[in-house]
Formats: structure tokens, sequence, C-alpha cells
């Protein structure tokens, strides 16, 4: 019928919003910040920041891993609880989700610095003080903080939508509860984990608050090198390269990600309760 | 009958390149009960559904009292749909659901109400008016979807298999109640099924479909005793279909036997199908210039049995009344007015021995015989 | 196994909720360090009503979460729609184009926003294009795409034959629409609509690059002042949304029940 124009507006709001955005970041990246030249320096920069890049990589795949390792568990209990309680329980996970994630971060920051009050616990005890913050421990520690909603609300989802029968099956069969989860459970919950590992990665490998405030010198990522050439350095052309470049990586990781999972909708998981 | 009221005039629909409906040609007239019969997949829906409007053919016309409607959408149609599934609105209370249709068309609420009142009362819910639809049961949803549809007084009522939902008691009981309200309100009914015992009992008129193609249309009688080819008898009922040659005119062979039968026309020798309906057979005592078969199963079903004979390598199903155990040997009798000739036709070959009794059921799917054999 | 896992989640709860905690706690302390909790007080709540920085930024906050997540309320429904009855192909690249803002790390979406405001501004040749409207645009291209992937399940969900029933009755595409359709995907635009909302309400990145000095949100600001040493009022204002938030999603809570209880009784009745 011909109510698909519906999609119109958006459509066109998003081409002029979201596409066209993209493509001058694609002309920015491309041209001098002075002459508007036609130039590939600014990509050439990025030998120098390749460092940072691994690290931001490096760092946002091990939060994924522990955001997974820890997310799993919490999520299946989650999803085996009562209904009512399910969704209570969902409902505190999402909760963090909606609140600022600035200040909550500056709260790590509170608990942990030399002074701060796991090291006032520490030091009453007689141990301490430790340099819990400002290192890459604290960045990922933040980094799962942050993101670790986004893994385990995916795979709640997922969870819950195996129908319980086919883990009684898997028991008929002949498989013992170990056994149960990891041929059937865990397989039927792929589309959960990529979804999760999509969403915890993106945002953790282009964050700068996060590293910002608790990491120190030797713990600048990609992000932090974005931010600054827009706000501080004024060289948005190196910026727009660098964001490109940051753009394309995701994309690769998610492309790799999906080839996991059929799943095309990224990010219904989390939408839908 | 009366007046013609809608015609299908040559009309196709391809879906992705697939072609759902292949030159239909259809009248239907005003006050008359026509099915649409036939397996899933024949096209009897895409029909039901391009007379609702639902969708555009895509070749031919659709006439309603004469007038071309092909573009035009379904709420300018006189036309409504008692849907399979019912379709309630599930936000609505029974009365709001019924009274949905005269709302949307702007009838004073006195009306409105006087109507629906009415129409709770034919279709003997009266008292629900209030309650949820979800609360309902099955028979009760059902009710409310023809009340619904009814209620605008429609010329045409559409019904996609509105009993398939229903256990076999109150699908029998539907059956009656929707010819008792299709002849007091003096509607046309399009009613689609694949269900045969159904449309054999409540039409006037059986349109049989198979693959997109109309088979053939009639009253339930002449579909049942002259089905025109091998897909509309093995379709209709049992039937036992066999190779045969026309000797001449009223005369018939197969199996190497020659019978009398009432059909003419046919060439000289041209090879023909012929149908023969298991009830129609009758057994005598086997003899020498007689058709003889033997007994290779047996299947009581209540009032007679279902005889499995093999007659020169080819299953023949018989119902017979006295039991005859796995073994007997005994001659067919079959009198002309039990052998009915046809012409060949592509579905030749594919129909009609029984040997392979539990595929042939299963190609029936849904049909209530499959499901006799549990009663 | 199932016990463990019981300890376990208890113990990541308390992980999550911890630096909130820390935080509530710190909107009742005399001093202004959070980490040294000198003695309990009301006085930073009192601090907040007089306070004529912070509250101008919550309002803005607010004002900008709500129009964008009407806006693209209406907007995203009427796509959901449109793309849901599309083909397959105009189906999948619209799906993919609703995709992009939300694979696309948010600082890119940010940046590329902020590029095209000021390319749209050297056009216009305008100073300081930067304001309400750039953060409202970049609200509602972010906030979309939720709408979208939560209206979606519901039609898909949802009966086809229902619309083509108020079809049959009478209705015009329009008035199936609003008598009935809407009806059947309301859950998911209210979710859709609350999710924009919270969504904008904590937007920092992307609001961080298209913001003007005109408009500021608080999470700006809070990233702002975290440049300083932080004002103990913000802690009293954060706990306060906290609250708020938290008795939001009760209320969500409570009527996601209710509608599942009803509708499990109605399909348990109507099967008797």
């Amino acid at each position: 019928m011909k109510n698909r124009f519906l999609a119109g507006p958006y459509l066109l709001w998003m081409a002029v919003f979201t596409l066209i955005p993209l493509g001058i970041v694609v002309y920015y990246a491309f041209t001098d910040s002075i002459t508007g030249a036609f130039t590939l320096e600014n990509l050439a920069k990025i030998g120098i920041y390749l460092p940072i890049f691994f690290r931001s990589m490096g760092l946002a795949a091990i939060a994924c891993v522990i955001c997974l390792i820890i997310g799993y568990p919490v999520a299946w209990c989650i999803a085996k609880a009562s209904p009512s309680r399910r969704r209570l329980l969902s409902m505190l996970v999402m909760l963090p989700m909606c609140m600022s994630f600035l200040l909550r971060t500056l709260a790590w920051v509170a608990l942990l610095e030399d002074t701060g009050i796991v090291n006032q616990a520490l030091g009453a005890i007689g141990l301490g003080p430790l340099p819990l913050v400002r290192n890459n421990g604290a960045v990922i520690l933040g980094m799962v903080y942050n993101y670790l909603p986004y893994m385990i609300t995916p795979l709640y989802t997922v969870i819950m939508k195996i129908d319980p029968k086919l883990e009684e099956a898997a028991q008929d069969l002949g498989c013992s509860g170990g056994q149960v989860f990891r041929r059937v459970t865990l397989p039927l919950s792929i589309p959960g984990i990529v979804s999760g590992i999509t969403m915890v990665f993106v945002p953790a490998v282009s964050t700068f608050y996060i590293s910002q405030k608790l990491g120190g010198t030797g713990t600048v990522l990609i992000g932090d090198v974005i931010e600054s050439q827009f706000k501080t350095a004024y060289n948005p052309n190196l910026g727009a390269a660098l964001s490109l470049i940051l753009m394309l990586m995701v994309l690769i990781c998610v492309g790799i990600m999906n080839h996991f999972s059929s799943d095309e909708d990224l990010g219904e998981e989390l939408v839908v309760q | 009958m009366s007046k013609e009221l809608i015609r299908l005039g040559d009309v196709s629909m391809v879906f992705d390149g697939e072609p759902v409906l292949d030159h239909i040609d259809l009248t239907i007239n005003d006050h008359e009960f026509l099915t649409l019969l036939g397996p899933s997949g024949c096209g009897k829906t895409t029909t039901l559904r391009i007379i609702g409007g639902f969708q555009t053919p895509t070749s031919g016309d659709v006439y309603f009292d004469g007038q071309r409607i092909n573009d035009l959408p379904p709420y300018r149609r006189k036309i409504n749909t008692v849907f399979q599934k019912y379709a309630l609105f599930p936000h609505l209370d029974v009365y709001d659901n019924i009274a949905f249709g005269l709302r949307v068309s702007k009838l004073p609420e006195r009306s409105v109400d006087k109507r629906v009142m009415e129409i709770l009362e034919i279709v003997s819910l009266r008292g629900f008016q209030n309650r949820e639809v979800t609360s309902l049961s099955g028979g009760q949803q059902q009710r409310v979807a023809i009340a619904r549809a009814l209620v605008n007084q429609p010329k045409v009522l559409l019904l996609d298999e509105p009993l398939g939902a229903l256990d076999m008691r109150l699908r029998k009981d539907m059956q009656n109640e929707l010819k008792r309200i299709q002849q007091a309100l003096e509607i046309t009914f399009i009613y689609v099924t694949h269900d045969q015992e159904e449309a054999l009992a409540m039409s006037d008129t059986v349109v049989v479909m198979d693959k997109g193609c109309i088979q053939q249309i009639g009253s339930p009688v002449s579909i049942y005793n002259e089905p025109k080819n091998a897909f509309v008898a093995d379709f209709i009922g049992e039937s036992n279909i066999l190779d045969g040659v026309m000797r001449e005119d009223f005369l018939v062979e197969f199996f190497g036997h020659r019978y009398r039968c009432l059909d003419k026309g046919f060439g000289k020798n041209e090879p023909v199908d012929v149908v023969i309906r298991p009830e129609d057979v009758d057994i005598i005592a086997p003899a020498e210039n007689v058709l003889c078969g033997t007994v290779t199963n047996v299947i009581f079903k209540g009032t007679f049995y279902d005889t499995f004979v093999d007659v020169q390598g080819f299953t023949w199903l018989i119902q017979t009344t006295e039991f005859c155990p796995v073994g007997t040997r005994f001659g067919i009798q079959l009198d002309p007015d039990a052998i009915h000739v046809m012409k060949k036709s592509k579905y030749s070959e594919q129909f009609g021995d029984y040997s392979s009794y539990s595929d042939e059921y299963d190609e029936l799917e849904a049909d209530p015989e499959g499901g006799a054999d549990e009663e | 196994m199932k016990r463990f896992s019981k300890i376990f989640t208890v113990i990541v709860f308390v992980f999550l909720y911890l630096p909130m905690l820390v935080l509530a706690a710190a909107s009742f302390n005399k001093g202004s360090d959070v980490g040294a909790f000198t003695g309990f007080t009301f006085q930073q709540y009192g601090a907040l009503f007089k306070d004529h920085t912070l509250l101008p930024l919550l309002r803005n906050s607010i004002i900008t979460a709500v129009l964008a997540a009407v806006i693209s309320t209406i907007l995203g429904t009427m796509a959901a729609v449109g793309i849901f009855n599309m083909n397959k192909r105009p189906k999948a690249i619209a799906m993919a184009i609703t995709n992009v803002p939300m694979t696309n790390p948010d600082i890119v979406t940010g940046v590329s926003l902020a590029l095209l405001f000021a390319f749209a501004g050297t056009l216009m040749r305008k100073n300081g294009v930067m304001g309400f409207w750039t953060l409202l645009i970049a609200h509602i291209t972010f906030d979309m795409p939720y709408v979208i992937l939560s209206v979606m399940p519901k039609l898909t969900q949802m009966d086809p034959d229902l619309q083509e029933a108020a079809l049959d009755l009478g209705c015009t595409p329009i008035q199936a629409f609003f008598r009935v359709v809407i009806h059947e995907i309301m859950p998911g635009i209210l979710s859709g609509a609350l999710m924009a909302f919270t969504m904008s309400l904590d937007d920092f990145v992307i609001s961080y690059f298209v913001y003007g000095p005109n408009f500021v949100t608080l999470p700006v600001e809070i990233y702002n002042y975290t440049k300083k040493p932080l004002q103990p009022k913000i802690y009293a204002l954060f706990t306060l949304l906290f609250l708020v938030i938290l008795a939001l999603m009760v209320i969500m809570n409570l009527l996601q029940n209710r509608d599942n209880l009803r509708r499990q009784a109605g399909r348990g009745r109507g099967r008797a």
C-alpha cells in the first residue's frame, strides 16, 4: 500500500543528518586544513597514532571479554527468574544506563584515588595505599562498569527466548547440566553475545571521558585524540581522518562479529524488552 | 437463479514471478452461497482477497453489479469479510467491535445501538455486548466476527476458512448456523475452504480450484456425481480412478472387461479415466467372466468397512457393509450408473490407486476424513 | 551452579550501584570531598533549589529531551509503519540506514554532525550556528532509530488481518491506523518514546560536539565543570534525578505487569 511513503520524512532526515555528514567527514579527511586542497597527508599521519588505535582496541576488547564473563551468568540468572522478579532485575540493569555516566565515572575516581574510599578502607586494615587509578586497569574498570548493562540486556533477552523445552530435550537425550549449557544454551545465545559485544565494544573503543578521568598520561585513547582535534587543537581535518579510520575499524569489527550471527538488526535486543 | 452480482473476467495474479491465479473466469449470482474449494495454495484465498479489494489482480477485471471495481479500495466496497482468525479488535469489547463499521460510516448512535442489538440476536450472542473479545471462546469470537461483518448490511459476505480454528462438533453447528443466517438475510456468501464435506453441505455452487485454475464449477451434487477430471474426482470424496478405453457410446472397457455406462460423445476407442465411487461397488461371488479381486486390508469405519482390494495389481477402495477378511476373493459388479467416464487430463495417472493409502490421506492434509480414523 | 550465579548476580548489582550510592551519600555530606564524610546535612538540596545556574541547565536538558522524544516518536513511528510496508529490498536498505547511528561510535556521529553544521554555517555566512536547533536536530537523529527498533517488532507481531478488517469495515487507511493499528503498537511507541527521552536526557558525547554557548545541557556542563572542582549540589541533583527515573521505571514496570496479566487472563479464558 501507499503508506510506505510514511518513511519518506525519516529517510530524508537520515540522508541529510547521517549520510551527508559522513560524506563531509570523508571530504575533510582528504583535504588540507588551510588550503582546502586534496591531500592524503591527514591519513598519512595515522601512522603516528597507530599505537593509540591499538591501545584503544586492546582495552576495549579486554573490557568486552570481562563484560561477557561477568554479564553472562547475571543475564542467565535474570532470564531464569520468575516473571515479576525478571522485570524488576532487568529494570535494575537498565537504570544505570539512564543516569549521568559522567558523574558515575567520577564516583569511581572518588572510590579509587589514593586518598579515596577504597584506599581508606584498606588503610584501616593496614594495607595500601594501592595505585588504583590512572592506569590501564582503571580505564578497563570504567569501561566494564559503564557498558556492562549493554552486555547483560541483549544476553538476557536472547536467553529468555530460548524454549526451556529445548534444554529439557537435551537432558532427555542424555546431556548433563554442563553439556546442556555447552551444546544447547550457549550456541542459542550467540546472537545475544554478538549483539552485546558490539554494544560494549563500539562505545568503549571510542570513549574519551573514561580515559580522561580514570586514566593517566599513558592511557590516552583514540577518542581523546579526536576530541582534542575538534575542541583544543582545532585541526578538524586530522580529526575527520581519525574519525574515518575509527569508523572503518568499528565497521570491520562489527562486520566480523555479525558473521557469527544471522541477526541483522543490531540493538534490537536492547530495545525490545 | 437470480441476477449476476460479481464477475471475474480473465483474472490473473502473479506474486514475485510466481503465477497464483491463471486466467480465472467466474460469475457469482445474487443471494448465492458459493464456495471456493481446493487444497492450500490453489489460489482460493487470493481470489477472495481480490473480490474483497485487498489485492489488485495483475491482469483481468473484477465487476460488481456491472461496474469495474479493480481499483476500488476495500473501504468503498459493499462487501464485508469474516477473517480466518477473526481479526477482532482486542482493544474493543464485543459491542464496540460490532459497532465499528457503523461508527466509521457516521451512523447516529441510536441507530448503531438498534442494529448492534438486532445482529447480536441473530448470531445468538444477546447479553454478551460488554464482554472483552479476548474472554470469549472460539465459537463466540466466530459469531462476533460474523456479526461485525453482517451489521453493515453488505451485499456480499466473504468468509475465509471461518471454521478452520474450531473443533469438529462446533464446526458442524456453525455450518448449520451460517446456512441459516445466509438464507434468513438473503446475502451472497463467498466461502473459502479446503474441507470438501463442508463445501458440499453448505453451498449452492462449488468452485473447485487447483494450481491457480478453476477445475470445475457446479452444484454439490453434480460435482460429486460428475467430476470433470481426476483431480476433482479425487478431491471430492473417495474415488477409484481407472485407466479405460471407450469402445463406443455407452460401452467402456477396463481391466479387460466391458461395462455398460451412461456416458457418450467420446471418440471410438478413446483412452479415458473411469471413476468408480467406493460405495457404488457391489460384491458378488467370483466367476469366470467377472472382474475379481483379493482383499488386502480392512478398516472398520463404523457404519461400513473400508475394504482394500487388489485387482490385477491395482488397489481399489470398496466400502462394504459386511466384513470380508483379508484374503477373501470376490467378484466386482458395476451398474451402469456406478461408472463415470472422464476425458484424460493432466491429472490422469496421479490419483485413484489406493495402494499407497496413507500417502493419499497426507496429501489431503487437514481434510476431516483424515481425522475420522481417530473417532 | 544456581546458588553461585545468584550470589554472583548480587555482587554484580552491588558493583553497578556502588558508585551511585557514593554519589547519593555525597549529597548529604557536609564537606565537599566525596571521599570524606564529615556530617549529615540537607543543605546541598537547599543550595540546589536556590541555584540559578544548575536549574536552567536542567530545564534545557528536559526541553531538548522532551522535544526530541516527541518529534522522533512521531517521525519514527511513521517511518516504522512505512518501512514495515516496504518490499524486501527497500526495507533492507532502510533498516541498514537505521543501523548506521546505532553502530557508529557516538563520537563519530557527533563529529560528523558538527562538521555538517559548521559547513552549513559557512554556506549561510553565519557565525555560531551551534545552539538549540543543532542540538535538537542531533538528538532527533540519534533518537529515531530507537523508536523504529521498538515499534517495528510490535508491527511484526500484530495480526495483519486487523488492519484489513478495519479497511473492510469502511476505514480509510488513515482511519484504520488511528482506530486500530495504533492501539496494537502503543506499547512499542511508548517504550520507544521513553527510551528516546532518557537517551536524550543523558546524552553527553554527541551534544558535546553540537551545543552552543547559549544553550548548554546539564551533562555538557557537568563535563565542563569537572575540569574544575565539582560543586556538591550536583550530587543532590543526581540523587533527585535518580529517584525520578526510578519512579518512572517502576511505573512503567507496573503498567507492563498489568498489561501482561490482562493478556494472560484473556488468553486463559479464551481457551476455556
